[in-house]
């Protein structure tokens, strides 16, 4: 049980022609139809949100220190939380593993030279910068605050900030949501290479299949319903103001019929991210591939009938509330069929710390505690309690940073070698890692505590016994934003000066491990023939790992 | 580029990407089942919270203009169905012809179409300030109303203020102004469901004047008519989209008019 | 995987589905005129679904589409049928039961739903 990392196999030197010296220009950029580049393009654009995200998360930390709300007006108050939510979610976590590992990732991961339709991938592109183009305009034109949840009327009607151009921003947005998820379910359908069977998908590949599922069927919901509301704002319809006969409720149950599903969207992606970590840093086969693979589609189709219960609270029946409540019970098992899974693959494995590793641990514990703290929520009785607290912003920051989050830097930080080429400094990377887990959990744990106490979310101001708990809060903030930043600068640098990095440094069994470092714009020098099983070490003596025998498996019989 | 039906860039074979093509046009159209399905059932929550007001509305519709409207849909996309079968048999003079048919029966729905909003403009049904459920029966020589349509008209308006008198949910007890609120209601949807449709028609009818272009080229045949094949789906869709339409919205009390 | 590109739909079937989409236009507009009560609607929409069945299976060529496709647009209304059925399950039983202090306030009922 070593835990010392193995050194990377090979290469003093970067293949001549990769995808990233291929053309040059920056036409040959914004105009490419490479999957690769575009994953680069994303990247890029996502870190630019999740900044704008961080600045308004910052600021509203630092307006809670103190009782009394002393840094902005409770107007403005309003306004930070907004934006920071719509920044986040909707322009930073839900594009961000799918558009960036996932583009990048998925054709190679299934032997194919690019997705279904490269061209429409740049479309999405395109299409997220016009969606987030409206959304800064309103950022800067008066702001939002109403909530990323856009309630109305409130929305629709009374609120005197620029909800309308943020409205079409999200909505055009949606449109980038869509055709990813597009791309990718017609490309894991049809672009596989010989061999790749669906049983032989990585599970990253699942996880993404399962992710566009819900784009497909959730994103159109959320694009209908904020056109509703925009339209009602802008002619002073009504349907969904009560003034006119409209129903809020409506707006509710439209908007969460999107917004519950768009969370596993966030979540989806980073547990694919975990799958591949764990069996490549444990030197074993996952355990339960099956159930992994199974439990992604579980948490996609279960996790379109539980949305109500982010309306326990208005005026539904106990029957309503008991069915919402009893399907959100049930959604948690498929999660917890991973984290058993990942549990089990640990056991008995050959365990080495390597950054990704960190991050990938850290999601597992993480994640349980958001998970579980979900299934508080889920329970009826407590729910009327804990709606509206501290406690919702701690569970789902538990899930969307302790996982999300972490799951996308420990995929950015594992397949780094493979896009750059290069290899980012581990000791650094570690320390950066255990930076951001300990601010990560200072800044949120005590939010549960403030939740149970009672302190409302989204209000600015609170009464003076809960000071303490907030400068804790406060000051993990501080420390987890140092975190984030630490990657932001050794990645880059790593790019000029890390240590040239070779096909397999770590190595993992994956098709994408078999490519040049980085890889060729078609990724492959020929179509490979898969024949072997996914995550199988034991039968790839060519990772030079100790105790690997040759015997092949028989190849693949059928297809699709 | 792969309009000549030659195999292109990341595809492996014609037949994977003749696949790949159309499994992405289904799981577009999916996509467009859920955003129409949104509308759908913000009219189906709101008709049945407000039945008479929307009978009412719904009577205001023209049935002549939308029996003609679905009847014209349905032609063109027999029309569309036949362009694609010219180019599976590879009759490609013919693909053009029946794609220019369809576009014309398109046009004329959509022609239709603006008619009938026009009607809606005159009639004082467009939501806003002007949006007057009784204008027709009050201005019956401005509306074109006479004899029985317009009693039965007037007889309908009276009793549905009257209904919508001492309603706990209406924000006032007037009668009128609650009925109002509700027709505009009604009409928000009509507009915005028909208006959604008609976008869509526009972009379909932008996808067939390209189509055609190709078509007149030659383009088609039973080797490659990709792009027919999928814009057709898409007009198919479309088509089903007014289908659900015009029951739903002309189709409400019709036996009461 | 096949598609409908093997499997020629001939013009005579173009037809026949035409006749019969019309044939149901004229049904409707015509069964819409007689007062059957909460019918009308059903109705109604039970024509529609069978237009548009006949839509989906010969114009779209649903009916020799792959195994694939057919999941895909049988996935397409499942959901939206989540969406429909939920959302009105939601609405139907809101009012079901009446809450204690309602029940003891002889001004509320009046209110309330039967």
């Amino acid at each position: 049980m070593s835990s010392a990392p193995i050194t990377p196999s090979g290469g003093e030197k970067l293949p001549r022609e990769h995808y990233l010296n291929a053309t040059y220009g920056i036409r040959s950029w914004l105009l490419t139809t490479d999957h690769k580049r575009i994953a680069l393009l994303y990247l890029i654009s996502v870190t630019f949100f999740f900044f704008i995200g961080g600045i308004f998360a910052s600021l509203i930390r630092i307006h809670l220190l103190t009782p009394g709300g002393y840094l902005v007006t409770p107007e403005t108050y309003n306004k930070l939380f907004t934006m920071h939510g719509v920044a986040m979610i909707f322009f930073f976590l839900i594009p961000s593993i799918p558009a960036v590992l996932g583009n990048f990732l998925i054709p190679i991961m299934i032997g194919a030279k690019d997705l279904a339709f490269p061209k429409i991938n740049l479309l999405s592109w395109y299409i997220y910068l016009v969606g987030g183009g409206f959304v800064l305009y309103s950022f800067a034109t008066g702001g939002l605050d109403t909530g990323w949840t856009f309630y109305t009327p409130l929305s629709s009607i009374y609120s005197n900030s620029a909800v309308t151009p943020a409205v079409i921003g999200i909505f055009i947005n949606g449109f980038s949501s869509i055709l990813t998820g597009l791309n990718f379910i017609v490309t894991v359908h049809t672009m596989r290479a010989p061999g790749m069977t669906w049983m032989r998908l990585p599970l990253f590949v699942w996880a993404h299949y399962a992710t566009s599922i819900i784009f497909i069927l959730g994103t159109p919901v959320i694009a209908i319903t904020l056109l509703l509301a925009g339209l009602e704002r802008m002619f002073h319809l009504g349907f969904f103001n009560p003034a006119y006969g409209g129903d809020p409720i409506l707006f509710q149950h439209m908007f969460w019929f999107y917004s519950h599903p768009a969370v596993y969207i966030m979540i989806l992606p980073a547990m694919g991210v975990i799958s591949e970590i764990i069996p490549t840093f444990a030197r074993k086969p996952i355990f339960g591939y099956d159930f992994i693979a199974a439990s992604s589609i579980g948490i996609a189709v279960i996790g379109f009938i539980v949305w109500a219960h982010h309306m326990f609270l208005t005026g539904q029946s106990t029957y309503s509330a008991v069915a919402f409540s009893f399907l959100t019970f049930l959604v948690a098992i498929p999660s917890a069929v991973k984290v058993f899974n990942w549990t089990s693959t640990l056991y008995k494995g050959s365990i080495s710390f390597d950054t990704p590793m960190l991050y990938g641990l850290g999601f597992i514990g993480l994640f349980t505690i958001g998970g579980l703290t979900g299934l508080f929520l889920a329970c009826l009785g407590l729910d009327i309690h804990l709606h509206d607290t501290y406690f919702v912003v701690a569970h789902f920051h538990y899930i969307m940073v302790g996982g999300a989050i972490m799951g996308y830097l420990g995929g950015i930080h594992f397949w780094w070698p493979k896009i750059t080429g290069r290899l980012y400094p581990e000791s650094l990377a570690r320390i950066a890692a255990i930076v951001l887990f300990v601010g990560f959990n200072l800044t949120f744990f005590p939010q549960f505590i403030l939740g149970f106490l009672g302190m409302p979310r989204r209000y600015h101001d609170y009464p003076p016994e809960y000071q303490v708990l907030n400068v804790m809060s406060t000051a993990g903030a501080s420390i987890l934003a140092l975190g984030y930043l630490l990657p932001m600068v050794y990645l880059t640098w790593s790019m000029r000066y890390g240590k040239v990095a070779g096909k397999n440094p770590w190595p993992a069994t994956g098709l994408e491990w078999t490519t040049d470092s980085p890889p060729l714009t078609e990724n492959f020098h020929e179509t490979p023939v898969v024949d072997w099983e996914v995550y199988d070490f034991e039968h790839r003596p060519e990772l030079g790992l100790l105790g690997a025998v040759s015997k092949k498996p028989a190849p693949a019989h059928g297809d699709d | 580029m792969h309009r000549t039906g030659e195999l292109f860039g990341q595809y492996r074979t014609l037949e994977q990407q003749k696949e790949t093509a159309s499994l992405g046009m289904w799981v577009f159209l999916v996509t467009e089942i859920l955003f129409f399905g949104g509308v759908f059932l913000a009219y189906t929550i709101n008709r049945h919270a407000f039945p008479t007001a929307f009978g009412i509305g719904g009577n205001m519709l023209d049935l002549n203009l939308g029996f003609a409207n679905t009847i014209v849909l349905i032609a063109s996309s027999f029309t569309m169905a036949m362009s694609v079968w010219s180019a599976q048999t590879s009759h490609k003079k013919l693909v053009p012809i029946f794609l220019i048919l369809t576009l014309v029966l398109g046009s004329v729905f959509l022609g239709i179409k603006v008619v009938e909003y026009k009607q809606k403009f005159d009639h004082h049904l467009i939501p806003g300030h002007s949006f007057d459920i009784s204008y027709c029966s009050k201005n019956p020589t401005a509306c074109g109303l006479s004899g029985k349509a317009l009693e039965d008209e007037k007889k309908e308006i009276e009793e549905g203020i009257q209904a919508e008198k001492g309603n706990p949910k209406d924000p006032d007890e007037g009668g009128l102004v609650a009925l109002n609120a509700h027709a505009q209601l009604y009409f928000s949807l009509y507009f915005g469901m028909t208006g959604l449709h008609a976008l869509h028609m526009i972009i379909g009818a932008g996808l067939l004047f390209w189509l055609i272009l190709e078509a007149r080229k030659g383009r088609f045949d039973a080797n490659y008519n990709t792009p027919v094949d999928n814009i057709g789906l898409y007009w198919h869709f479309v088509d089903i989209v007014w289908i659900f339409l015009f029951p739903l919205l002309y189709l409400i009390n019709r036996h009461l008019a | 995987m096949a598609d409908h590109s093997e499997h020629i739909v001939s013009p005579k079937v173009y037809a026949a589905i035409l006749a019969a989409l019309l044939v149901g236009t004229v049904l409707t507009v015509e069964a819409a005129k007689i007062n059957l009560g909460r019918w009308n609607i059903i109705l109604a929409l039970t024509i529609a679904t069978i237009k548009m069945s006949l839509v989906i299976l010969f114009f779209m060529h649903g009916k020799y589409s792959s195994r694939r496709t057919q999941l895909v647009i049988v996935a397409g209304f499942f959901w939206l049928a989540i969406m429909l059925g939920l959302t009105l399950q939601d609405y139907s039983t809101r009012h079901a039961e009446p809450s204690r202090s309602q029940i003891n306030d002889p001004a509320t009922t009046v209110f309330l739903r039967s």
